[in-house]
């Protein structure tokens, strides 16, 4: 009876380890097979900028470059030097740092306080403007085009990076808002008593106290906003054109307007010097991204 | 001269009333302890007492100087926190010398304070610590160093034991109540622990609704409870309050548990007012430690009662008897042996009873 017991768990023990070996592999399985999947765009943006339009017109999507060329590189950044309808980033990739910088700056500073009264000042209604913060960030980007345009030509700042700044700010605010106020909701409201009772004063109790315990969730938001600034599309081709506009409207005006032959290793370049910087911001702070996300509880 | 006076204080959030016409007087150097279940607001008081809620009504007085509309940084108190409140991004100094930099104290001053403040609270080593490598002992020492290098008037304690865990908790307690001994400051304290309040506090402030139920020395919060709400909320198991009627005849008083025959004679009782008591209907209170297995007291009385349930708690024993569909419980030491759904005749101390009106569930 023992022995037979015996047996029949050994029995059910390795069926356990063949199942759980099984689906261990299919896991890996599934999982590089997702990788390859999502890697398969980049390496082919990566190897098609590195040919020839010899070479891409002769071999396929996947063929292997025959060297490391970067002519088409220095093309989309630096254009081939002559004169009318030479479209190139350079200038486009600075005018977007000129934007993103203080749009990012400004719609992060202003989240953090607009977070840092919903939480630590309460006031009557103070639900109601948090809400209606949430809405804007419901809002779809088209939505506010026509007003947002009205109001750039009544300031006079249409057409111009510090439009783009104002955009992008205003726009940003509700999920700078958003992330800053779940943020210091978890800090204990006691921290703000004691400072008051210290004798701080409003400004003093954010910049002292809140502000340096803050640096998980600035990490999100900077990523955040910055993503979003730099990527952002509708907003620069609306409102700006010619020599204002950020880069991404440069991008779109070099692949789209080129009257000769496509050169899709040009293009390619492009695209991934468009997409360089906010890859360096992912993987500078990447890490802080998901702690900041996840973290709540500040214990001090 | 009061340290603290509050004159009929009241608040109330939108429609919902916290406290209803608080009075309250601290003498210097008294240990005033605010007790109630949560959402008493008790905690709300110590906050407006700081300053940090605003007064609906009345107004809070420190040393005769109404400070109803001072900032709290200028009421010359002190507050620790249930959470401890330490700033996570300062170390253990620049906690504690936060509060003396804001209001521009001198240098000098400012590092004689930190050094005495310090070493009385043995967190000298602990200067450049952030509160995040500190224990919880720790962090609360810190906390009211914090505190004292202020030299406040008034302490004023948020619960500031109840995120320690039990053993450093009683520690903690016997650590506060050795550093009122010393400082012989005013304090107030806030807690939802009768023991906490017991053992620390030379007045006791019982608050139920926003009320007041009873303001008294830790000794007659236990033996004289002023209604039923304070007697049953002091000790553990709470007092007895048996249902009933009061007897009045010849000069002679006794007190008749309904559905029971047995007349409890009460003649020792202490009443507030000695009129109209026969037929009145009562709560007669006994606590369970003053119930006894053996007759102890030539005014004990005897009567018989069935054991239905034991809770045995190591060094004594909880045993709840029933009287007339009623439940009694009483407290022994563990050694005693007292077998369930068996008639065991019991003794009762009857000079440490007390008796509430039913209606009014006030003392009488």
């Amino acid at each position: 009876m023992q022995d037979k017991l015996q047996a029949s768990y050994k029995q059910l023990e390795m069926k356990s380890k063949y199942t759980n070996m099984f689906l261990r592999w299919f896991l890996y399985f599934a999982l590089i097979l997702f990788a390859l999947y999502f890697i398969f765009p980049l390496y082919v943006m990566v190897v098609t900028s590195l040919k020839t339009m010899e070479e891409i017109r002769q071999g396929t999507l996947l063929t292997w470059p025959s060297g490391l060329n970067f002519d088409s590189w220095a093309v989309a950044w630096g254009g081939r030097g002559y004169g009318a309808g030479d479209t190139f980033l350079r200038p486009y990739f600075w005018n977007s740092f000129k934007m993103v910088i203080p749009a990012v700056f400004f719609s992060t500073f202003i989240g953090a306080m607009t977070g840092y009264v919903l939480t630590k000042w309460r006031f009557k209604g103070d639900q109601w403007v948090f809400l209606f913060l949430l809405f804007g960030c419901f809002i779809p980007f088209q939505a506010i085009l026509l007003p947002m345009a009205r109001t750039l030509g009544v300031l006079g700042i249409s057409n111009s990076i510090i439009g783009l700044v104002l955009v992008h700010t205003v726009y940003g605010i509700p999920f700078t808002t958003l992330f800053f106020r779940n943020y210091y909701i978890s800090v204990p409201t006691e921290l703000v008593k004691a400072a008051r009772i210290d004798g701080a004063g409003f400004f003093k109790i954010f910049f002292k106290i809140l502000l340096p315990i803050s640096a998980p969730i600035i990490v999100v938001t900077v990523i955040w906003q910055f993503t979003q600034i730099w990527n952002d599309f509708l907003f620069g081709s609306t409102f700006s054109f010619g020599k204002a506009a950020p880069i991404q409207v440069a991008l779109n005006n070099m692949v789209l307007s080129s009257t000769s032959v496509k050169e899709y290793n040009v293009d390619m370049a492009s695209a991934i010097i468009a997409g360089i910087p906010t890859l360096i911001v992912y993987v500078l702070a990447g890490k802080y991204f998901i702690r900041g996300l996840t973290s709540g509880a500040v214990k001090g | 001269m009061k340290t603290l006076r509050i004159e009929e204080l009241s608040k109330n959030f939108g429609s919902t009333e916290v406290l209803r016409k608080i009075n309250l007087e601290i003498d210097e150097g008294n240990f005033l302890v605010l007790l109630g279940p949560s959402g008493c607001g008790k905690s709300t008081l110590l906050n407006i007492i700081a300053g940090l809620e605003t007064i609906n009504e009345g107004n809070v007085h420190i040393d005769d100087y109404n400070v109803s509309k001072v900032e709290p940084k200028d009421r010359n108190i002190a507050m620790v926190f249930q959470s401890y409140a330490l700033y996570p991004s300062m170390n253990v100094r620049e906690n504690m010398i936060f509060g003396l930099k804001q209001a521009k104290v001198s240098k000098e001053k400012i590092e004689e304070q930190l050094e005495k403040v310090s070493r009385f609270l043995q967190v000298d080593a602990l200067l450049e610590r952030k509160p995040s490598q500190l224990s919880g002992g720790q962090r609360q020492r810190v906390a009211i160093g914090r505190a004292l290098v202020r030299e406040p008037r008034i302490f004023l304690f948020d619960e500031p034991l109840s995120n320690l865990d039990a053993k450093l908790r009683v520690e903690m307690r016997r650590e506060i109540k050795k550093l009122h001994q010393q400082l012989k400051t005013t304090v107030v304290y806030v807690t939802h622990d009768q023991t906490e309040a017991m053992s620390l506090g030379t007045n006791i402030a019982i608050m139920n609704h926003g009320v007041i139920q009873q303001n008294d020395t830790p000794e007659n919060i236990y033996n004289k409870p002023s209604n039923t709400f304070v007697a049953d909320f002091i000790g553990s198991p709470s007092m007895n309050l048996i249902k009933g009627n009061l007897k009045e005849s010849s000069n002679k008083i006794s007190f008749i548990a309904n559905g029971s025959k047995v007349e409890i004679p009460i003649n020792g009782y202490n009443f507030n007012e000695k009129s109209n008591l026969n037929n009145k209907e009562v709560f007669f209170g006994i606590r369970p430690e003053h119930i006894f297995f053996k007759k102890s007291n030539e005014s004990d009385f005897e009567i018989t009662l069935k054991a239905d349930l034991s809770e045995y708690i190591g060094h004594e024993q909880i045993m709840t008897f029933d009287y007339e569909n009623q439940e009694v419980l009483a407290k022994f030491p563990s050694t005693i042996k007292i077998e369930l759904a068996k008639n065991t005749n019991l003794f009762f101390d009857l000079t440490q009873i007390s008796l509430f009106d039913a209606k009014t569930e006030e003392r009488i």
